[in-house]
């Protein structure tokens, strides 16, 4: 299939709409990406036709709405590649996910004096439940420090790694930054040690090819919504030796075999990490969007972005006074910068006001902020519905800007 | 004058723009036009939290009446602060406590109540408010 941008943006029915009475140019996709109608009218048409409890009922409804979210696991299971179906597990998104293996690999991994590594350029979900996990068992987290181009330093990560760590947690893509860490590398690395890694990919899925049995990494964490799907369904990918061996995150239906007073045998996997109705519609929806995004081709996703990408960086070099935060070599579509010494948020205010969308602020990686001394940034992050005409209009946003506060 | 009176001399100064980019440029130079605050009293205990520009506030009571100065490092939320500041201080905590800030919504800055902005309008209020239930409270015991 040739890549008609033309026609792809055609297939995202909120693109095509006027904001303050200017066509919509959305550069807030590492916030969330806009949905397809594809996606729209799967979880449309499951609500409309086939909605049904699963794994329940014995009646036909039931029989055909658990087939479609089994068969949605195996599609999602291929698509990033995993080994076994029963090595995804449906979640709430990329928070969720993590905050399941903080407490499941924690509760049987993690004990005092214990050590898990993470980065500085995490997002708060791959920060704050190893704190609190180290925090409970007395354990220590150690952080991967990063250079001024925001890339991590990987020698000192590999003095970091020793015979107490326990856990590496590091983000695929950073989501203030767009750096694309060197997880291959980090992985193997751990592995040289037995040391279990952890991949934070929302910003990675929608973005690069992700085959989690290439990369080895022993789980992968994702949200529906970063990438063409609806909200409020993730993916928690985990090598089946670690899930079989971790105990049950939250209990209740579904998540058992048998219940007596006396005892519950918990049900196998997936099922074991998957306690109560699951979101069957966002699931499906999420299986559309995969499909969708094969039929656009993953690879010319990649190098449409990264022109994009270089276009828009381009663009931007020619106005005086951007400050560029994350100028790593590897980066996915998404430029942070500021503006002189415009707060971002006075600058985020004019640029809405143009019908652009982006994000001002601290993006949730307050630390890595505290890094580069700033009290936050501008981010446009692109997709490839994205054009270099919409970026134009960027550019006049922020020449507004600095015409209003130069 | 009453606080009233002041929003409704502000409601007609805002009557005159005539698009987004007039009544920001106004609240930009409202921003810039005075530091609001003793650099001595932009201290942590002023801060208030939930903004995403930094915002200090301080209210002194005077004869009967709440002083407040503030300040922002972020120019159009000092702006707003401006305007705030213009319509409650140098009132009565009671004035102040009764005070309905309707003329937000009529001057057309009503979108930065909302929630999503935290850009401190919301956080201000609440506080400007705070100090006065609290000033109350203070010269009723006493």
């Amino acid at each position: 299939m040739i890549f008609d941008i033309n026609k792809i943006k055609q297939d995202f029915p909120i693109l095509q709409q006027n904001i303050y009475g200017k066509p919509l140019a959305y550069f807030d996709n590492a916030a969330t990406a806009q949905k397809p109608k594809v996606v729209i009218d799967t979880v449309s048409k499951y609500y409309s036709e086939e909605n049904a409890n699963i794994h329940r009922g014995a009646h036909y409804l039931s029989n055909k709405a658990t087939e479609s979210f089994e068969n949605a696991r195996k599609n999602i299971q291929q698509y990033i590649n995993a080994e076994n179906s029963h090595e995804i597990i449906f979640t709430k998104g990329t928070t969720d996910s993590i905050n399941l293996v903080a407490s499941s690999f924690g509760r049987k991994f993690i004990s005092k004096d214990d050590e898990i590594i993470i980065s500085v350029m995490e997002h708060h979900s791959n920060i704050v439940p190893w704190q609190i996990l180290c925090e409970e068992k007395k354990a220590k987290l150690n952080v991967i420090p990063i250079n001024e181009k925001g890339e991590i330093i990987f020698d000192t990560f590999e003095e970091l790694l020793n015979e107490k760590t326990k856990l590496v947690a590091i983000t695929h893509v950073s989501n203030a930054l767009g750096t694309i860490n060197p997880v291959k590398e980090i992985i193997s690395k751990a592995h040289e040690k037995n040391i279990p890694v952890l991949i934070d990919g929302a910003q990675s899925i929608p973005h690069l090819k992700v085959d989690v049995k290439k990369l080895d990494c022993d789980f992968y964490c994702f949200s529906g919504h970063k990438v063409y799907a609806p909200m409020g369904v993730g993916i928690l990918y985990g090598k089946e030796k670690f899930l079989e061996e971790m105990p049950p995150y939250q209990s209740g239906g579904e998540m058992i075999k048998n219940v007596t007073f006396k005892k519950t045998v918990f049900n196998e996997l997936p099922f074991k990490f998957e306690a109560g109705t699951p979101n069957v519609g966002g699931v499906l929806g999420l299986s559309a969007a995969f499909d969708y995004l094969n039929k656009i081709g993953r690879e010319n996703i990649e190098v449409y972005e990264n022109e994009l990408l270089n276009y828009a960086s381009e663009e931007l070099q020619k106005i005086n006074g951007l400050r560029f935060i994350g100028t790593a070599k590897h980066k996915t579509s998404l430029i942070s910068f500021l503006i002189g010494d415009i707060h971002p948020y006075d600058a985020g205010i004019i640029i809405d006001k143009m019908g652009v969308a982006i994000r001002t602020g601290h993006h949730c990686a307050q630390p890595v902020m505290d890094w580069f001394k700033i009290p936050g940034t501008i981010r446009a992050s692109f997709a490839f519905y994205n054009t270099k005409d919409e970026n134009g209009r960027l550019t006049e946003a922020i020449l507004q800007v600095k015409k209003m506060f130069g | 004058m009453t606080i009233q009176e002041i929003e409704n001399q502000i409601i007609s100064e805002f009557a005159n723009f005539d698009d987004w980019m007039d009544k920001y440029n106004y609240l930009i130079d409202l921003g810039k036009s005075i530091p609001l605050i003793d650099q001595k009293n932009k201290i942590n205990n002023n801060l208030i939290s939930g903004c995403q520009s930094k915002v200090w506030l301080r209210a002194e009571y005077n004869d009967g009446k709440i002083i407040f100065t503030a300040d922002s490092d972020a120019v159009i939320t000092k702006g707003i602060a401006n305007l705030l500041i213009r319509v409650l201080s140098n009132h009565t905590p009671d004035e102040i406590i009764n005070a309905d800030f309707k003329f937000i919504d009529i001057i057309g800055l009503n979108e930065h109540l909302s929630p999503t902005r935290s850009n401190g309008l919301i956080s201000m209020i609440k506080q400007m408010k705070l100090y006065a239930l609290a000033f109350k409270t203070k010269m009723e015991a006493n």
